[in-house]
């Protein structure tokens, strides 16, 4: 196994040119979990943390670009991103321990490819775009077109994420992500959903994303609970409404970690909670 | 043990302290050497390959690829062991698949590499071809006429016609008329309860460093609960002679009962054998949960008559219990340990021992009793909660006392189940106001608590300080126990004793740290070592003073004359006596060798606040209270270590844990993402109540404590559940899809 740790985009692109068994090290908590318990065995690991901005937060058209490498504790100490994305920034620091959070990344999360990934329903619904480099250049991709399917995703060989853009947040919105898992840590999404949006003066709703994690093969931009909601005050009936929408849109298996019912009935139950979250941050109150 | 032997608790200096434990710096340093620390020069990787079957036939291995490929230094298989004697004939199976693999991870062979990388390239080319069988891994039904039969013809005579193969036998307790007291109750409460499997969780995976010299000598650093039966069984399979194998316990991180029997280490043993190299083999975690010992799935039936005013008229209990793919599941002592709490006219219970296609089932802290507690304790909460009783007062009023005949059998001494239960009712977290959704649960728990071989060795150093050799891995803070004991007996600081775990070449046989035995039996030999230390140290003095020694005592950690017509003598200290000892006869030691007996039964009741998401059916625990009776706590904080591990291990098989098998009889959860064990962020702090009631078996009263406290909190938080949802759980663990399933079915 070799490792090599480019201090360019240009270098590592080259490194990963044409070589199989490459995987891109950014925080590695998954990458090296994967190598301690023997499901891989890389012939190349390309670090990309000490490629010049990688690890920098840097405000661009009224939103940020996060370096692929910025740790989840490094954006949960970083005042913009907490106050225009603060599902985002919950999002990621939900994943793994204090530890865990030195390292992960929201690029890694997103390249896991796990459908019941924290962070990719949060920048869903936030409408994050990835750039992407690689052999044939550069790319914007939204982050909904990466998955691919469980462990697999959109991009290309040789190809990596540079950087995550969060857009400008606009006036009257707010994020929240919330997750179900059976601890209160240290634990797997069994059902995950983000909810971006944006009120009108009257404190309808404008505009929303809604997304769903963990209850199909990857996650979900739910438009029909976009709709359920749209033009309406979240009261009591818009928040069943939303509710049953998501529980209807949810393509959840039983497994291990839930039922079909349970995942269902809880997409919705998180919907609902969610929503009122990011309401409250829309009129700028405490949540 | 006489009782005016025991100490009273005012004359205590050292016992009932709270000194640092003397293995926890390296501990908290990370200094301390545990079972994957050791290293030897030339030394192998071992690796296992294990059955991807849940049940199949071995019709062919083919090493002969992997022991071609450079760098692999030996290949094992069953066919290496060839016959062992029968009392190791399962263990060496369970260790290596003989004629079939019986679960998904059991081992069907082993390579010895130079690195792990060669091990694992090692392990793909064997070639094993398998015959792959019907398989069965839930108790009911593998009970039943027509379940794949893992062991034909091991049933026996125990067992009458109409059951499986796997149902190898049967046992009954009790005594009375349960169907006429059940006809005297004013109501019966008959349920079916069912439990998942858990495994111990402890966080250091098996692991050890054999070597074996050409001459056959044997030596072995293992992470263990018990050295000295590792060395008799891997002696015995390997056919030698238990002198020649000497076994060094490391220290250990968990066991909780899952390191009672040995794993790797024959295999490890004979791969050090065929190489002529150390050879050392680490655990993953994956292997840890598909194929060491978690304990017995259940399906449990119970039926309980009480009276409006709380008296049970009759209780029975119908156990079963599988143990994985080999006989032993531990439904002999749930079906004992039942109803011990309860002194009752008419009780009965019927075990059954089955076999299923999973792992052998290990010891797990007080094995068997906690199944069987839930569901007694929830029959009897249901009972309580019907006729609107205090389920405290309905308890008490038919808790076990002295004299009260145990349904198990024996008439018990002073015990201290009421005084558990009165501390409860007394305490302020009973009548703590609760909130919506929020429930409050109680349940008792019995354990018996073990004595056994014991070996001791005290030595006084020539300075006057003292070192105490005992034969049991510290598990749970014994090496400061044991040093307390020393230091109380000898009247000398706690800092002027160390005690270490000696290897099995050190001392005679000790029993392995299990059931809660440690700081009661070893406690009990290294007391009375260190007597026998101050009775030689008394000769020394009377020899120096020329007086008889009847007319020498022992007292603050110097001899003394013992009146005032045995003559003035100054006092000589336990330094001062050392300092001469090379004049008076040579070195002083004391030892004590002793089966111990008077382990002294132990109980315990607590109590827990749950709150119950109404949307999810999460729970959370909210607040949760231990009282035990301790005996007499040696070291309260370690005490209290115990009664607050035993009760978040038993939160966590109420709530999340649980072995989960697919339909292709494969273990689905092999890890800790999906093997959930509680996270400190899931619990409040556990408080603790230590009762003491002193155990007449024990010079100091002492009582076993590490097992009890994982008796009650299933019950507990299931009463506790049941409450706050306004459904009776009857099935563990409660997740959280259970209990929505549970509660919106109740709503119809």
């Amino acid at each position: 196994m070799r490792f090599e740790a480019p201090r360019s985009v240009e270098e590592a692109v080259t490194a990963l040119a044409g070589q199989t068994g490459a995987h891109v090290l950014a925080g590695g908590t998954d990458l090296l979990v994967k190598l301690r318990a023997e499901m891989i065995e890389p012939e190349l690991i390309v670090d990309i943390k000490r490629i010049a901005g990688m690890r920098d937060v840097v405000a661009e058209d009224g939103g940020w670009r996060i370096g692929a490498a910025v740790s989840g504790a490094e954006m949960g100490e970083h005042a913009g991103l907490c106050a225009d994305w603060p599902g985002v920034v919950e999002a990621v620091g939900l994943i793994g321990s204090t530890q865990v959070q030195g390292r992960a990344t929201l690029a890694g999360n997103l390249c896991n490819a796990s459908p019941a990934a924290d962070s990719v329903p949060a920048m869903v619904a936030a409408g994050a775009v990835v750039r992407v480099v690689g052999p044939k250049g550069t790319r914007d991709v939204a982050v909904i077109d990466i998955p691919k399917a469980p462990g697999k995703t959109t991009l290309a060989a040789g190809e990596f994420i540079a950087s995550v853009f969060l857009p400008a947040r606009g006036a009257r919105s707010g994020d929240a992500y919330l997750r179900f898992i059976p601890r209160t840590e240290m634990d797997i999404a069994v059902v995950g959903c983000g909810i971006a949006l944006s009120l009108d003066a009257a404190g309808r709703v404008a505009a929303a994303r809604v997304s769903l994690g963990a209850v199909g093969p990857k996650v979900m931009l739910v438009d029909a609970a976009a709709e359920a909601i749209q033009g309406r005050v979240l009261d009591e009936a818009a928040l069943a409404d939303l509710a049953a929408v998501c529980s209807a849109a949810a393509t959840p298996i039983d497994d291990k970690r839930g039922t079909v019912d349970f995942r269902r009935h809880v997409s919705g139950v998180l919907a609902r909670r969610a929503a009122v979250i990011a309401e409250a941050r829309a009129k700028g109150e405490q949540a | 043990m006489a009782l005016d032997d025991t100490k009273k608790t005012k004359d205590f200096k050292v016992v009932g302290t709270r000194p640092n434990r003397p293995d926890g710096i390296d501990k908290v340093t990370g200094r301390a050497r545990f079972g994957a620390d050791m290293v030897a020069p030339g030394m192998l990787t071992g690796r296992i390959l294990r059955s991807p079957h849940a049940h199949a036939r071995i019709l062919r291995i083919d090493t002969s690829k992997a022991e071609a490929l450079p760098g692999v230094k030996a290949v094992v298989t069953r066919a290496d062991f060839g016959d062992v004697p029968d009392h190791v004939a399962n263990v060496i199976d369970n260790c290596m698949a003989g004629d079939k693999a019986l679960y998904d991870g059991h081992a069907v062979a082993a390579v010895a590499a130079n690195s792990a990388a060669v091990a694992r390239k090692a392990l793909k080319l064997i070639e094993v071809e398998y015959e792959v069988l019907p398989h069965v891994t839930d108790v009911d039904a593998a009970m039943k006429p027509g379940a794949p039969v893992l062991h034909e013809g091991w049933q026996q005579e125990t067992v009458p016609a109409g059951y499986s193969g796997n149902v190898i036998s049967r046992v009954e307790f009790g005594h009375g008329d349960v169907e006429a007291g059940l006809a005297k109750a004013d109501r019966v409460v008959a349920r079916t309860y069912r439990t998942g499997a858990t495994h111990q969780g402890y966080i250091e995976p098996h692991a050890c460093l054999a070597t074996m010299s050409a001459d056959g000598q044997g030596d072995l650093w293992v992470c263990t609960q018990g050295h000295y039966m590792v060395r008799n069984v891997c002696a015995a399979i390997l056919g030698m002679e238990q002198g020649q194998l000497r076994v060094t316990a490391s220290e250990i991180g968990g066991g909780f009962g899952g390191k009672t029997v040995v794993f790797l280490e024959p295999v490890a043993l004979m791969l050090a054998k065929k190489s002529g190299r150390p050879v050392k083999m680490v655990m993953s975690r994956s292997e840890v949960l598909r194929a060491t010992g978690p304990t017995a799935s259940t399906s449990i039936d119970v039926r309980i008559g009480m009276k409006k005013d709380g008296r049970i008229t009759a209780a029975f209990a119908e156990l079963r219990y599988q143990g994985g793919a080999y006989p032993g599941s531990p439904v002999d002592m749930g079906s004992m340990s039942a109803f011990a709490p309860y002194d009752l006219e008419n009780v009965k219970t019927v075990g059954w021992d089955v076999v299923s296609n999973r792992p052998k089932a290990a010891a797990y802290r007080a094995p068997g009793a906690p199944m069987a507690a839930f569901a007694v304790e929830s029959a009897i909460d249901e009972l309580a909660r019907g006729f609107g009783l205090d389920p405290l007062a309905v308890r008490l009023m038919n808790g076990a006392k002295e004299g009260t005949r145990a349904s198990y059998g024996p008439t018990y001494p002073a015990i201290g189940l009421i005084a558990t239960l009165e501390a409860a009712h007394t305490h302020p977290h009973w009548t703590a106001p609760l909130g919506e959704n929020q429930g409050r649960g109680v349940a008792c728990g019995f354990w018996f608590n073990f004595g056994g071989d014991t070996c001791v060795s005290l030595n006084v150093t020539p300075d006057g300080t003292v070192t105490v050799s005992e034969g049991n891995p510290d598990i749970g803070g014994s090496r400061a126990s044991m040093t307390m004991m020393a230091a109380e007996e000898l009247g000398i600081p706690y800092d002027q004793v160390r005690t270490i775990i000696a290897d099995t070449g050190s001392l005679g046989q000790n029993e392995v740290t299990d059931g809660s035995r440690v700081t009661f039996a070893v406690g009990l030999a290294t007391i009375e070592a260190a007597r026998a230390a101050k009775r030689e140290m008394c000769k020394r003095a009377a020899m120096i003073w020329g007086i008889d020694e009847e007319a020498v005592e022992w007292e603050d950690g110097a001899a003394r004359p013992a009146g005032p017509n045995a003559g003035k003598f100054p006092p000589m200290t336990i330094k001062e006596i050392a300092a001469v000892a090379s004049n008076t006869g040579g070195p002083i030691a004391g030892h004590h060798e002793v089966t111990a007996e008077g382990a002294g039964v132990s109980f315990g009741t607590h109590m827990v606040d749950v709150e119950v998401d109404p949307d999810t059916g999460a729970t959370r625990i909210l607040r949760y209270t231990v009282f035990q009776d301790a005996g007499r706590a040696v070291h309260p904080s370690y005490v209290e270590g115990q009664f607050q591990g035993g009760a978040v291990q038993g939160i966590g098989w109420a709530l999340n844990e649980e072995y989960i098998y697919g339909e292709d009889g494969i273990l689905q959860n092999a890890g800790f993402l999906d093997y959930r064990i509680p996270v400190a962020s899931d619990l409040p702090m556990i408080d603790t109540v230590i009762l003491e009631i002193p155990n007449p078996g024990h010079p100091y009263g002492v009582r076993g404590v590490g097992e009890t406290p994982i008796v009650p909190p299933l019950a507990a938080v299931a009463n506790a559940v049941s409450a706050a949802a306004g459904v009776r759980m009857t099935r563990l663990p409660m997740s959280p899809p259970r209990v929505l399933a549970a509660m919106q079915a109740a709503k119809g």
